[in-house]
């Protein structure tokens, strides 16, 4: 295993009390595997790839354990955890377009950010990954304004990934794209992982269908938890929490996609995370709950490698 | 780079011949006869005296002659850096005396408008996000800029120079030395200095410090701080990328204040009686010496404007972005 996530509490700290954001979220990522990250806004998709890497002011780990590799990640120490970051676990974040310093041209920047972390830069490696993502090689002696935003983006790619960290979270790269950048950031992602400067990633974003074209498995949260965890495949024909398919089913078409849709269509909202209802939290909204709902749901494995948290699945 | 330059210097060129222009028009539309006024006002009781300068002013003015040629005449005498002869001191050539008077208030501005400068920014970036010394900075910048100007140059003046009699309280040195190169008389120069400039330093100080600070965190919190950091880059990395960031405000803000800071200086020699342009702005008034006030507004204004275009030079050294927003982005 690569990555085993158990019973990972991350609440915010807020003046009404505590956003349980992160609420019990257990599952475990393979060895070069691809996990897709799917959710409505607020599921608390970012708020897990943060826990993972670099936990923000207001974060407060309460409790589970993250181990990598077999080592346990100290999440919630932020000194401890520097050691981790870039070598082991790495970021390709939302912000990308506006991720590198405006004012250092970005071959420096680069340098001093490797320096700064005890390492040599490897002109040559950084070079030939530059020609993998089909980025020009002068990019390095440009400063960030000169790039487009797809050319940006590739960059970060680059620099997240030069040091062949074991996990790495890529929290909506493709949103600020149009179609055909988000297949070439797609297929470069890929590439990464096939190259193995990536050993696994999870991969963070609103579009199912995009993720399942990507992602070897898919794993759906619904206001801070786990709601099913699947093989991509499985997810997309034969989901079986209520809540996926309610999203599978709000998709046009299994296989041919409007890239844009989002996931949305499904009546009702999240509850609210500072105050969550006992029991199943998607009940207010699902079609077919019934009175066991009233008791929270645990995750079953119902078939191999299939997860799914619901009374009825 | 070439365009952006030609653009500023041809703004630049504009302001001054409009500058130079408004100057020429003052006395040549005010009501009245400004030669016979000026001359009468100058209470010369000499009638060799009055003569001389009746001519004298009557050529200089040249108002036999077409407005066109008046006015090229005097663009003429701009460029030999001629500005007439003084009233107050005559028969001083104005460029003298403003000569006299330039050393003083540059030896006073330049180093206080700097030392606040650098010293506030330093103050303010060292401060931000470090809870104790952002207590004590910014309580003590805040006092500092809401301080008005003329009560704090009044203190400074009673509690140094009165009470505690550390420094003296008027003038640019003693009038019992003759400036020299000695050494006596460079220490009496910058005992009298003191008070003046730190009262210009400190009023300045507390508004960069603050500035500075704010600006700071706003690089703190920024998407390129927030990577670094989730990458492991240790804060020095962070901060002094926030600091480089920080500063080009800092630099527009100092262009942009810089005319209000040459008001400051020359409310300062006013009240410390300093002998730089703007005791002799309030000597060319009190005397209606009409030459001597052009002549220092002329120089004022030249001042301002190449100090403006200087920082337009160092700020597009220091910041990358305005290069490559001249060469043009490329896709
Ligand atoms: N700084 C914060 N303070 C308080 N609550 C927060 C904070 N950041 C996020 N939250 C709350 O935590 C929950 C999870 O947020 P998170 O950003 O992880 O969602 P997400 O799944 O990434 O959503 P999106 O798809 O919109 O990016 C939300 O209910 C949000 O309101
Ligand atoms: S546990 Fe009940 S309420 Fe929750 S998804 Fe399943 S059926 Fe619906
Ligand atoms: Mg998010």
């Amino acid at each position: 295993m690569s990555l085993r996530v158990s019973e990972l509490r991350v609440y915010y700290r807020t003046l009404k009390g505590d956003v349980k954001a992160l609420d019990d979220v257990s599952f475990t990522m393979r060895d070069g595997e691809i996990l897709g990250l799917a959710g409505e806004s607020g599921c608390g998709k970012t708020t897990l790839g943060k826990s993972l890497i670099r936990m923000d002011g207001r974060m407060r780990h309460m409790g589970g354990t993250v181990e990598l590799d077999g080592r346990e990640l100290p999440i919630g120490d932020d000194r401890r955890m520097n050691e981790f970051r870039f070598h082991e676990v790495s970021l390709i974040p939302q912000y990308s377009m506006s991720a590198m310093n405006p004012t250092r041209k970005i071959g420096k920047m680069v340098g001093e950010l490797l320096g700064s972390r005890g390492v040599a830069l490897d002109r040559a490696e950084l070079e030939s990954r530059l020609d993998l993502v089909e980025l020009p090689r002068k990019v390095l002696d440009n400063y960030p304004i000169e790039l487009s935003g797809g050319m940006k983006q590739r960059m970060v790619m680059v620099i997240s990934t030069l040091l062949n960290p074991s996990l790495l979270i890529a929290d909506e790269v493709t949103s600020a794209l149009d179609v055909s950048t988000q297949k070439a950031v797609a297929k470069a992602l890929i590439g990464f992982r096939d190259a193995g400067f990536v050993k696994s990633m999870i991969f963070v974003t609103h579009d199912l269908a995009l993720t399942s074209h990507i992602a070897d498995t898919i794993m759906v949260m619904y206001a801070g938890k786990l709601a099913e965890k699947a093989p991509a495949k499985v997810m997309v024909t034969a989901p079986r929490h209520p809540y996926t398919k309610l999203l599978i089913n709000s998709l046009p078409e299994v296989g041919v996609r409007h890239a844009d849709k989002k996931l949305s269509g499904i009546a009702g909202s999240p509850p609210s995370l500072l105050d969550p209802p006992a029991g199943c939290r998607f009940r207010a909204r699902c079609p077919v709950a019934g009175d066991e709902c009233g008791q929270e749901p645990p995750v079953v494995e119902v078939e191999p490698d299939h997860f799914v948290a619901c009374w009825k699945a | 780079m070439r365009q952006y330059f030609g653009r500023k210097l041809l703004v630049y060129g504009l302001t001054f011949f409009v500058a130079v222009t408004i100057n020429w028009m003052v006395p040549r539309f005010m009501p009245g006869d400004p030669v016979s006024s000026m001359v009468a006002r100058a209470g010369v009781s000499n009638p060799g005296a009055v003569e001389t300068m009746r001519t004298y002013y009557t050529n200089l003015f040249g108002f036999d002659q077409p407005l066109w040629k008046q006015y090229a005449n005097f663009w003429a005498a701009l460029f030999q850096g001629d500005f007439g002869i003084s009233i107050w001191v005559f028969p001083t050539p104005v460029s003298e005396v403003i000569m006299g008077a330039v050393p003083y208030t540059l030896g006073l501005m330049i180093p206080s408008v700097l030392l606040s400068w650098v010293v506030g920014n330093w103050a303010g970036a060292f401060a931000a996000r470090r809870r104790l010394l952002d207590n004590t900075v910014l309580p003590v910048g805040y006092v500092l800029t809401a301080m008005p100007y003329m009560w704090l140059a009044v203190l400074l003046a009673w509690g140094l120079g009165v009470v505690a009699g550390v420094f003296p309280v008027a003038g640019g040195y003693s009038f019992s030395l003759q400036p020299s190169l000695s050494v006596e008389f460079v220490a009496d120069l910058l005992h009298h200095w003191v008070l003046p400039f730190l009262s210009l330093f400190l009023v300045a100080l507390g508004g960069w410090a603050i500035g500075m600070r704010n600006m700071i965190i706003y690089e703190l919190e920024s998407d390129y701080s927030n990577y670094l950091s989730a990458l492991g880059a240790p804060q020095r990395l962070i901060r002094r990328y926030a600091f480089r960031n920080a500063v080009l405000p800092q630099i527009t803000g100092l262009a942009l204040q810089l005319g209000v800071l040459v008001a400051g200086a020359l409310v300062t020699e006013i009240v410390f009686s300093y002998p730089g342009l703007g005791s002799l702005i309030l000597k060319a008034i009190q005397n209606q010496d009409f030459f001597l006030l052009q002549g220092t507004f002329m120089f004022i204004v030249l001042g301002v404007l190449i100090a403006n275009f200087i920082i337009d030079i160092v700020y597009v050294v220091v910041d990358p972005r305005t290069r490559a927003g001249m060469a043009g982005a490329q896709a």
